[in-house]
Formats: C-alpha cells, structure tokens, sequence
C-alpha cells in the first residue's frame, strides 16, 4: 500500500455543548491504526460524551470527528461497518437468545458466514453454555461476554469500549482483558478504552489521555506520566490530575 | 489490511430490512402474550360494535345499520389506530430494551429501520385484525373481504396515516425519551371524533367539518359509508384520501429525520431505556 494510512480516529476542536453547559471543551486528539489509547477521567469529565461523538449517536457543537479519514458528520455509513462498540449504555434485546442476537446484528453488519462467525466467537468467548439462552436471564459476566461477542461480530478495525469490564468480578475482568489483547494483536485493530480501572489501563494501552472538567488535562504513555509526576502508578497520577484545581483554557 | 468478514451494501439494504424483521420475528415468538394482546382488543371492539349494531338495526330498522356500517367502520378504525401501534410498538420495543443505540451505531440507515417498522405493522395487522375479520365475518355477516377493491383502496389510505403519525411519535420518543411513550396508545385518538369515523361529516359542526376534510381518514370513512348503503365505490374520495396522505407521509419522514437529528444533538439516544 503506497496511500498513507490515516489514523483510526481523528480528532479536532471537538465541542459538545448541552444548552450553555460545556460537556467537551475543544479536544484534540489521534488514534493511530493498531493503537490501544486509554480515556481516563472522572464522572463527568466527558468521555462518554466524547464517544457518543466518535459513534456519532450524539452531534458535536464544534470540531470534527473523522474515522478512517471519513467525516462522522457528513458520511458516517461510509464507516459505520468497520467499527462497533461496547458500552453499558445499551443492552442488548433481552427475549432473543444469544445466538439470536449474534445473529441479528451479524445480517445488520452484513457478515457473509453468520453461523460459522457466531461458532467461533462461542468457542472463543466462551458463549457455548448459554448461546440458546435469553440475553435477560444471564449473569453479569455473561453478558458482558455477549455484548464482547456483539462488538466483534464484524471483527471490526476500529472498537471503541466505554467500562467494557465494570460491574464485572476480577477473573472475569482478567479474562476480558485477555480476549481484547488478543483480538487486537490477532486483528491489528485500534481500540479506544474509557476505563475507571487504571491498572487495565496500564495494561491494556499505548497511551493515555487523561481528561478532567471536558478538557485534556494531560496525555502520554502510561510510564511516561507516572514519571512525569514521581509517581508509583497510574492510578496515583489520575488522582493527582483530579484533585488539582480546574484550570480553565490549560487543555491540551 | 486483513480480509474482511462482511459485505458492505452503502446504500440501501434489503438484508439490514431483513435482519431487524428476523429481530421483532424473535420477539414475537418468545412471547404469546405479546401476541395475545395483538388479538384480544380487537376481537373485544368488534363484538362490541357488532352487537350495538345488531341492537340498533332492530329497534330503528334503519338499512344503513344492517348495511353493517358499524361494524364495518370500527374494523377500519381498528386498521387505521393498529397500523399506528404496531409501527410505534415495535420501535419502542427497541427504546424498552435499551437496544436503540446499538441499532443507530450499526451501518442500518434511517430509511432502512422505517421499512422494517412498516413491514412489522402490516404483520401485526395481519395477525391480529385477519382473525377479527373473520370472527366479524362469522357472527355478524360482515365480510370484510367481500368490499373487493374497495377493501384494498380503504387498508392502503389508512395505514398510510397510521405510518405517518407512527413515524412523528417514533421521532418524538428518540427526542423527548419514554416521557413521550403514552401518545403511542393515545395519539390516535383524536381522530375519532373529528374523522366521522361511526357517523357522517354532516354531524359535525360546519366550523369542524373543514378541519375533517384535512384529514385523509374522513374520505375513508365517508368512503365506506357510500359503498354499504349507496352501492358506490366513491374513487374521487379514494383519490382525495391518497393525494392527502402522500403529503402527510412526506412530512412525517421529514419530522422523523430532524427529530432524530435534535436527539442527537441533545445527545438523547445515550440516555435511553427502561
């Protein structure tokens, strides 16, 4: 391939405004193909926000989304087949069994081998038990181990995961992990990660943007801002990004 | 980049239409109450018009009630408010099950999930008004089917105002969220009065009845009322009908596109569930 590629996720001046109220202020940020980027901040620091506006499910007030050099705003469906995502947001339909439900959204992402493709994530994710069960009557980590399922239906190039392992014990949570180190190194695939837990953070990411009051309040790779702040983990560095006064306009 | 898995169609997608009708097929085969409630008002409102009817006939002996214009004008009521709930139910099944972000994040378009409610609201109707019919057909002697072309040109007017206000109230609940549930089941209902569905537009008010022939269901409706007891397909009324529906149907898409385009905006498709 002679063409550049262009980054996975493409981010600028992005602004999302409810009424008066800044819920993004102005970021500006790359996802670059095969990277994992960790969006860490506390509740209401924006990240949510900011991927509605990547999934294009919420319209920014200012900036641009481009996904594979394709602008969300105006040609979306260009893209749409290459991504999915896993949010607690949503769930999935609760009457359908999982196979139904794997097989709904495999036709809506057009997948050609729909049976063999759900066959191989049941063995992969280990859906087997329950794949004729109805989504309503599973655990916690079973759904969650769906709602993995759904987001790689497609094996998709781009995922975008917001607390794809909260509410989730911690083997469960491990063996989350594990499937998504997989699938990305199997896959070459970007992966953007909203996560409150900072030590799936540091393992799972490339780098990390911190964000804080809808700004970025800092980024760089795990190690690098551990040292940058003399600090032991990650987890110490988000607590002293949080607690730090808001300076408005010291976005990144 | 490895091979990829899927078929990409950029525009318009029959399979994606078929993919959310396998997903309501499933629903309804889960549950039979859902499928009983399809069947059971109907079949009450029907029994009820049709002993009214019967009630009616004897004691005035008027030609227009043996004619069947009861009975039959509240089975096309029960297609023109059906058609409606069966297109904004099974949309609301998707805010209910928390699923509408999942469906709007895939590459299914708009248009693509307005087909797909279409298609549900005419299999809804089919299972729950077909029975019905037959019923009306078996103990009152009123056949449906019998009206011919009439019968046709009368259910193709009606769910065309019923998909219409479907589509509004679908935009409104994207918009607005479950506060805006109840006008699914209510809605409609102020057609009743001002559509002449049981009695002729002539009752009306003269000041109501220019807001009655704004609305396509009155020429249905007065439509019947000429073929039962004058013997007369009224085409000019199905043609006034059809013009008037075409242009609320256009409309309505539109209200259904920038709605969803405001709940976008306020970010409301993220907020939605149970």
């Amino acid at each position: 391939m002679t063409e550049k590629t262009p980054p996975a996720i493409e981010i600028e001046r992005l602004e999302k405004r409810y009424g008066g109220v800044p819920a993004v202020r102005g970021i500006s940020f790359n996802l670059a193909p095969g990277e994992v980027l960790g969006l860490l901040g506390g509740n209401g620091a924006g990240k949510t926000t900011t991927i509605g506006m990547i999934m294009g499910l919420v319209l920014p007030s200012a900036g641009s989304v481009k996904v594979f050099g394709v602008d969300m705003a105006k040609d979306r469906y260009a893209v749409l087949h290459r991504m999915n995502f896993e949010s607690p947001y949503v769930d999935m339909p609760h009457r359908l069994t999982v196979r139904q439900n794997l097989e709904v959204f495999g036709r809506l992402y057009g997948v050609r081998s729909i049976k063999d493709r759900i066959a191989n994530l049941a063995r992969e994710l280990h859906l087997e038990d329950f794949l004729d069960r109805e989504a309503g009557a599973l655990s916690a980590g079973q759904k969650t181990r769906v709602a993995l399922a759904k987001s790689l239906i497609n094996e998709p190039d781009l995922l975008l995961l917001d607390e794809p392992t909260a509410s989730l014990d911690p083997d469960t949570a491990d063996w989350v992990r594990t499937r998504l180190e997989t699938y990305r190194r199997e896959r070459g695939a970007s992966i953007l990660l909203a996560s409150h837990n900072m030590a799936e953070v540091e393992r799972l990411c490339d780098r990390v943007i911190i964000m804080k009051a809808g700004a970025i309040a800092d980024e760089g790779t795990p190690d690098s801002l551990i040292e940058k702040y003399g600090r032991h983990s990650l987890e110490e560095v988000f607590l002293d990004v949080a607690r730090a006064p808001v300076v408005q306009g010291a976005a990144a | 980049m490895s091979k990829t898995i899927y078929h990409h169609d950029a525009g318009f997608s029959f399979t994606r239409v078929g993919a959310l009708i396998l997903r309501y097929t499933y629903l309804l085969r889960s549950s039979w109450p859902r499928l009983l409630e399809l069947v059971y008002w109907p079949t009450v409102q029907m029994l009820t018009w049709g002993f009214i009817q019967v009630y009616v006939a004897g004691v005035s002996g008027r030609a227009a009630f043996a004619a069947g214009t009861l009975i039959g004008a509240m089975l096309l009521w029960d297609v023109l408010f059906r058609s409606q709930l069966g297109f904004s139910v099974s949309f609301l099944e998707e805010i209910w099950a928390r699923n509408i972000g999942n469906l709007l994040m895939s590459p299914m378009r708009p248009s693509e999930f307005i087909a797909a409610l279409i298609i549900m609201s005419l299999v809804r109707l089919a299972i729950g008004l077909g029975p019905v019919a037959v019923m009306a057909m078996m103990f009152f002697g009123f056949n449906y089917f019998a009206l011919g072309i009439s019968a046709a040109l009368f259910f193709a007017n009606l769910v065309l105002t019923g998909w219409a206000v479907g589509l509004v109230v679908s935009g409104l609940v994207m918009r607005h969220g479950l506060g805006a549930e109840s006008l699914a089941w209510t809605v409609m209902f102020v057609l009743l009065p001002l559509t002449s569905v049981y009695y002729p537009v002539t009752v009306l008010p003269v000041w109501l009845q220019p807001v009655a022939w704004c609305l396509p269901p009155t020429y249905v409706f007065e439509g019947l009322r000429a073929l039962l007891i004058d013997h007369t397909l009224r085409l000019d009324l199905m043609a006034e009908a059809l013009a008037l529906n075409l242009g609320f149907f256009a409309l309505a898409i539109f209200a259904f596109r920038i709605l969803l385009e405001r709940a976008r905006e306020a970010g409301s498709l993220m907020q939605m569930g149970e």
